[in-house]
């Protein structure tokens, strides 16, 4: 077991966009073992409002020192999150849970919707790390190009060649879904491996597209949770099968192969 | 410094310290060794166990509230035969007692669970789950009345030799009713409280926020009752009491213990601090040697009353 209790020191808050904030963290325990796909439990207040900790993927590692968390504010904890300035401590479990298998593909596309984003940067950034890397192509998706901000440009100066944009306003790139843009984009090989992130809805537009394509789609999901390391099993979801034990998505996940998962 | 003597004594068994940890919020403890060591504590109590396995209650099943949480498990568990072969093994090295919480939908199971529990070794006690309200079958009816409590109590009693603790449930008229009848059963010794019921409503889709609609409150937010309650059960019973609700520091559990607890377990802070119940036993240490007293036992029932 890699998990550990860090008391984080704030290096870094940005504000991206009026609703998106980028949090540095100085976390050597956590940076030194985390992988993509793999998320913290931060404790946003140190009393009992909010009482849960909130559950938040690693946006990326920075030398095996710091953690970056990527998150909008939407409700108390993640308000009060915003408040913190550099110094201050936060504190965190993790790595948490089973990120994204990258090892031995040859092509793979990710796509992301929102804060859904987050987690897909760090496994670009690692994908493009490894020897004799895969080709890699990144579809973002927003409401509008605000709320993207500097995301996509994020992408591009760590080196991915191919990144396409799609906005439901228009705003930017293809005016619509993320998940129209799978075939405009993919050839028809099956070889392709698709790692997506975002809103439920979106994703099952991905995995739509990963069926009737024949790639390979590895989810990463979301849940209410109250303890991240499977002592509540509060993060139940439904096999693909529906029947059987529940998976739990702190443990089993937070990334799924597409296939193992109902998508209701 | 002399080591703080926190040993405390229920149902004969002695127990390195006053800290538990509740059924259901530290799953088979393996979970929290990375936060916690084990050995610190007085004693784990394991997620509730039915003979056959349980998948639980379709999701939504968590949701936040004021300084709490509202939880409609629905007590997915692995069942009988797993527990034993899977779970009992980390659990019989951790060198601290194993309290194994047991539930069912008829006597019969209960009775079932206990012999075949006794014959496990590595097991200190069993706490008897007769109140859990997630359950539409045996589970409420069992707990909220006085007579199937007392039934329950007995027909696990005659089946076991391990010391038998009932986990009562705060969703009745009068507690106290249900603590005395347990006590007839043959119990050693009572926690309590399990969850309040109560519910959550999302207005923008006018849904309830949990698919089981209604679901059991705890956290910080349920202190105040479980210590009343506490305090009124050390009155009515002469078997042990240990306290359960919303206990997440140090202090918390001292108040539990002056309200007449021999013992305490930490539930849901679990969660929000993988470290509270170790934390916990650390601050007892501090309080009983920094008031120089002869142990913990000085503290339990010892409240002024005006």
């Amino acid at each position: 077991m890699n998990q550990c209790e860090e008391e984080a020191e704030i290096a870094r808050q940005e504000q991206l966009t009026p609703e998106i904030f980028r949090l540095t963290l100085k976390a050597p325990q956590i940076a030194s073992r985390a992988l993509p796909g793999q998320f913290v439990m931060v404790r946003t207040s140190p009393c009992y409002d909010p009482l849960l900790r909130r559950p938040l993927s690693i946006h990326q590692t920075i030398g095996g020192e710091q953690i970056q968390l990527l998150y909008k504010v939407v409700g108390k904890g993640t308000r009060m999150l915003a408040a913190l300035d550099p110094g201050q401590k936060l504190n965190l479990t993790g790595p948490l849970g089973h990120g994204f298998d990258f090892s031995g593909q040859r092509a793979i596309c990710l796509v992301g919707g929102g804060m859904g984003i987050a987690p897909l940067y760090f496994l670009a950034r690692e994908i493009l790390r490894a020897n004799n890397p895969p080709k890699c192509i990144v579809l973002l998706g927003g409401r509008t190009a605000t709320e993207l901000g500097p995301l996509p440009q994020d992408f591009k100066d760590i080196g991915v060649t191919e990144t396409h944009l799609a906005t439901d306003d228009g705003s930017l790139g293809h005016h619509g879904f993320v998940a129209e843009l799978l075939p405009l984009h993919l050839d028809s090989d099956p070889n392709w491996t698709v790692c997506t992130c975002g809103p439920h809805p979106m994703m099952k537009a991905v995995v739509n597209q990963c069926r009737k394509h024949g790639w390979q789609c590895q989810v990463s999901l979301e849940t209410m949770m109250a303890c991240g390391i499977s002592a509540c099993l509060g993060c139940a979801i439904p096999r693909a099968e529906l029947s059987g034990p529940y998976l739990h998505v702190c443990k089993d996940g937070p990334v799924f192969k597409a296939e193992e998962v109902a998508w209701l | 410094m002399n080591e703080a003597d926190l040993r405390v004594t229920i149902g004969g068994l002695v127990f390195k310290n006053p800290v538990l940890t509740a059924s259901g919020t530290f799953g088979y403890a393996k979970e929290f060794e990375p936060y916690v060591n084990l050995h610190h504590l007085g004693g784990v109590v394991v997620k509730g166990i039915s003979l056959e396995p349980r998948r639980g209650n379709p999701p939504p099943r968590i949701v936040e509230t004021a300084g709490g949480m509202l939880n409609a498990i629905g007590l997915e568990n692995v069942g009988l035969d797993r527990f034993i072969a899977e779970k009992m093994g980390y659990l019989r090295e951790i060198g601290t007692r194993v309290i194994v919480n047991i539930l069912g939908d008829s006597l019969e199971e209960y009775q079932t669970l206990a012999q075949r529990l006794s014959e496990v070794e590595g097991i200190s006690a069993i706490e008897v789950n007769i109140s859990c309200p997630n359950v539409k079958k045996g589970g409420v009816a069992f707990g909220t009345d006085p007579a199937m409590a007392e039934a329950v109590t007995r027909a696990v009693c005659a089946h076991t030799t391990l010391p038998v603790i009932v986990k009562l449930s705060p969703n009745v008229t009068d507690i106290t009713a249900v603590a005395k009848a347990v006590e007839a059963g043959g119990a050693q010794a009572v926690s309590l409280i399990n969850t309040l019921l109560g519910m959550a409503i999302d207005v923008r889709s006018r849904r309830p926020k949990l698919a089981n609609i209604v679901g059991g409150l705890s956290g910080p937010a349920i202190k105040p009752i479980a210590l009343r309650m506490v305090w009124q059960v050390a009155q009515a019973v002469k078997i042990q009491v240990i306290g359960i609700g919303g206990i997440t520091t140090t202090e918390d559990a001292l108040e539990f213990l002056l309200a007449g607890a021999t013992a305490i377990e930490v539930g849901t802070a679990n969660f929000v601090n993988p470290r509270a119940s170790q934390e916990i036993v650390e601050g007892l240490e501090r309080y009983v040697t920094e008031n120089k007293l002869s142990g913990i036992s000085e503290v339990i029932g010892g409240i002024i009353l005006p």
